[in-house]
């Protein structure tokens, strides 16, 4: 097989693609340099600039999806290797229910957080009934209540390729250093951590592109008080409408996404070189 | 002091007992090996007196403390796994200075004692590499050089050779033995090979099923056999009836071939050329088989060809 011939069998598909995705989306992003009956402008930019609003949300959206990310580490790291120390049978059933949430919409999967985390969700009537707290404390429609909904939805992106990375090290290893003297805190850092750096990185850097454009749960969660950057692009679209300015965010946006997404590529040759 | 005494040494899994029972001495820059089948307990064994596993009864020596619940980390012993296990994100040198750094030795000393433990392995020049941008043999080199860079009392080794080819292991067999020797360092080596452990050890250990079998010296062990397993075991032996109805093992160097009457009447079935020697499977009347190993002196005999067999009686040896 040559490679023209090949390409003749795909040709189909990518003209497909090129005019049903590529072309809108190239439209979509050239909205912003253009303005009716003027032609090229950067003034859509220059107004992005100019209202602070945008880089707010854009800082906000930023911030968030940080937070979220860090407290998917936090949890992921140590499940996922609390999953390595399972059995075989352990671990399937702990692999299933990690996976599990993929296959519920994520729409009711954000509902039901509702159903937790509100007033009189099951997380305020345990702090109460424990004396924690005297009042409900409001884990809905705030950032808090965001920074949970997502980290819950993205947590699978982290655990199941980091724990990959945990199931490949060689028990071997960890003997092996025990053996040349080494106390369990330095196995740990010096052998078993740096073995799953890369896999954490790259973990982590997907679940930050994904929150980057997050919409149903800020959307649902957020109450429409935790503007992030797609529910502004909503606002800006569906709404004002000013297509140029969304335009404009798109773009910024998807180059920042795009800048992330280099650097993910770079980890994830490295973690499954 | 760096002995290693084993007192009733039993690890068991469930029922089945991995190590069982097993009592050894070793004295200090001996050079013992432990020699058996796959699955009969070596590596087991190491790992216990490692401090990589607990044994389930029986009591762990090392210099006269008794170890049996010390942790790996207190032992001061040096381990060569079977996989080699070398770290993968770390350099030959980086791997060479972990147990260095694990004991606080940093600096200019920790780099010249781990590139004096390169160079006693002929791996100076390398220091830089990753694991896995070195051949099996060097990786074998780099795991030797880990293992005694800090001055171990104990080294064990794991089937260190098992996965080289034979002329690479001949070659690293005799600068084991080299190493050890200069090192003066008490060693415990397992192998499935036996020619790797009648050439290289004081003394060797035969292991089957988690049991004892024999300890002895090489010579001892192959001329000796405690028992038929051990006799099986280490090289050919032909089984031949004493005149008091025992069985008795005779080595198949120490069976003659002659062309007159002798001995008793035997047909070459194979003619096997080793080399400097000739091994010969012959069927005496009876159906019983021998197998005899004599110097090739330029003729043979062919096969079909009757010959008389005869062995002094002082050479079978009586096994249970
Ligand atoms: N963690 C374990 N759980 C259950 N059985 C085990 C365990 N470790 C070892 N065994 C069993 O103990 C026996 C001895 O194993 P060991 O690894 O010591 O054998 P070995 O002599 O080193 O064999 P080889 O030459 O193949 O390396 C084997 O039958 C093995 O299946
Ligand atoms: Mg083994």
């Amino acid at each position: 097989m040559t490679r023209s011939s090949g390409f003749s069998f795909i040709a189909p598909l990518l003209v497909l693609m090129v005019v049903a995705f590529n072309a809108p989306i190239v439209y979509m992003l050239g909205l912003a340099f253009w303005e009716k009956g003027r032609g090229f402008t950067l003034e859509h930019y220059e107004g992005l600039a100019e209202a602070p609003v945008y880089l707010r949300v854009l800082g906000n959206t930023m911030r968030i999806a940080l937070i979220a990310t860090l407290a998917n580490i936090v949890i992921g790291y140590p499940l996922a290797h609390w999953m390595r120390g399972l059995g075989s049978r352990g671990r399937m059933i702990a692999i299933a229910l990690v996976v599990l949430p993929f296959w519920v919409s994520i729409l009711v999967r954000t509902y039901a957080w509702i159903v937790v985390l509100g007033n009189g969700g099951i997380v305020n009537r345990a702090l109460q009934w424990s004396g924690l707290t005297d009042a409900p404390v409001s884990f809905l429609y705030n950032e808090l209540g965001v920074t949970i909904g997502m980290a819950n939805v993205l947590l699978p992106f982290l655990v199941l390729p980091l724990f990959a990375a945990m199931i490949r090290i060689d028990d071997r290893l960890l003997q092996a250093a025990a053996s040349l003297g080494a106390p369990p805190r330095t196995i740990f850092w010096k052998v078993y951590f740096p073995l799953t750096l890369p896999a954490l990185a790259a973990g982590a850097l997907l679940v930050f592109i994904l929150c980057l454009g997050f919409y149903v749960t800020p959307a649902i969660l957020g109450g429409g008080r935790v503007p992030m950057i797609s529910n502004l692009l909503d606002t800006l679209i569906n709404q004002i409408p000013r297509w140029e300015q969304a335009s404009a965010i798109s773009t910024i946006l998807l180059i920042v996404t795009l800048l992330i997404f280099a650097a993910y590529r770079r980890l994830d040759r490295k973690a499954s070189a | 002091m760096s002995d290693i005494r084993l007192e009733g040494v039993t690890r068991r899994y469930g029922t089945f007992a991995a190590a069982d029972q097993v009592d050894l001495s070793v004295t200090q820059g001996e050079f013992v090996t432990i020699l058996g089948p796959s699955g009969s307990g070596k590596t087991t064994l190491l790992s216990l007196i490692a401090g990589l596993n607990r044994p389930t009864s029986g009591r762990i020596f090392i210099g006269g403390r008794d170890v049996t619940n010390a942790t790996a980390q207190e032992r001061n012993i040096g381990l060569v796994f079977q996989s080699y296990a070398l770290f993968p994100h770390m350099t030959v040198l980086q791997n060479v200075l972990f147990p260095l750094g694990v004991r606080r030795i940093g600096g200019a000393e920790a780099d010249r004692l781990a590139r004096d433990a390169l160079k006693l392995v002929r791996l100076d020049g390398l220091e830089n590499r990753r694991p896995s941008q070195l051949s099996g043999g060097q990786q074998q080199r780099v795991a030797l050089a880990r293992a005694v860079v800090f001055k171990p009392d104990i080294l064990l080794l794991d089937e260190p050779l098992g996965a080289l080819d034979r002329k690479l292991r001949e070659e690293l067999q005799v600068e084991l033995k080299q190493l050890q020797r200069t090192l003066g360092v008490t060693t415990l080596l397992v192998t499935h090979d036996q020619e790797e452990a009648l050439s290289l050890s004081d003394r060797i250990m035969v292991l089957d099923k988690g049991r004892t079998q024999q300890v002895a010296a090489p010579t001892e062990a192959y001329l000796k056999p405690a028992n038929r397993f051990v006799a099986e075991f280490l090289g050919i032996a032909n089984f031949v009836s004493l005149p008091d109805g025992r069985q008795g093992v005779v080595r198949p160097e120490r069976v003659r071939l002659s062309a007159g009457e002798q001995g008793k009447s035997a047909r070459v079935v194979e003619a096997i050329y080793l080399g400097q020697m000739v091994r010969y499977h012959l069927a005496l009347d009876g159906n019983q088989t021998v197998v005899a190993a004599v110097p090739f002196l330029g003729t043979a005999h062919a096969p079909g060809e009757r010959v008389s067999v005869s062995w002094e009686s002082a050479d079978v040896w009586p096994v249970t």
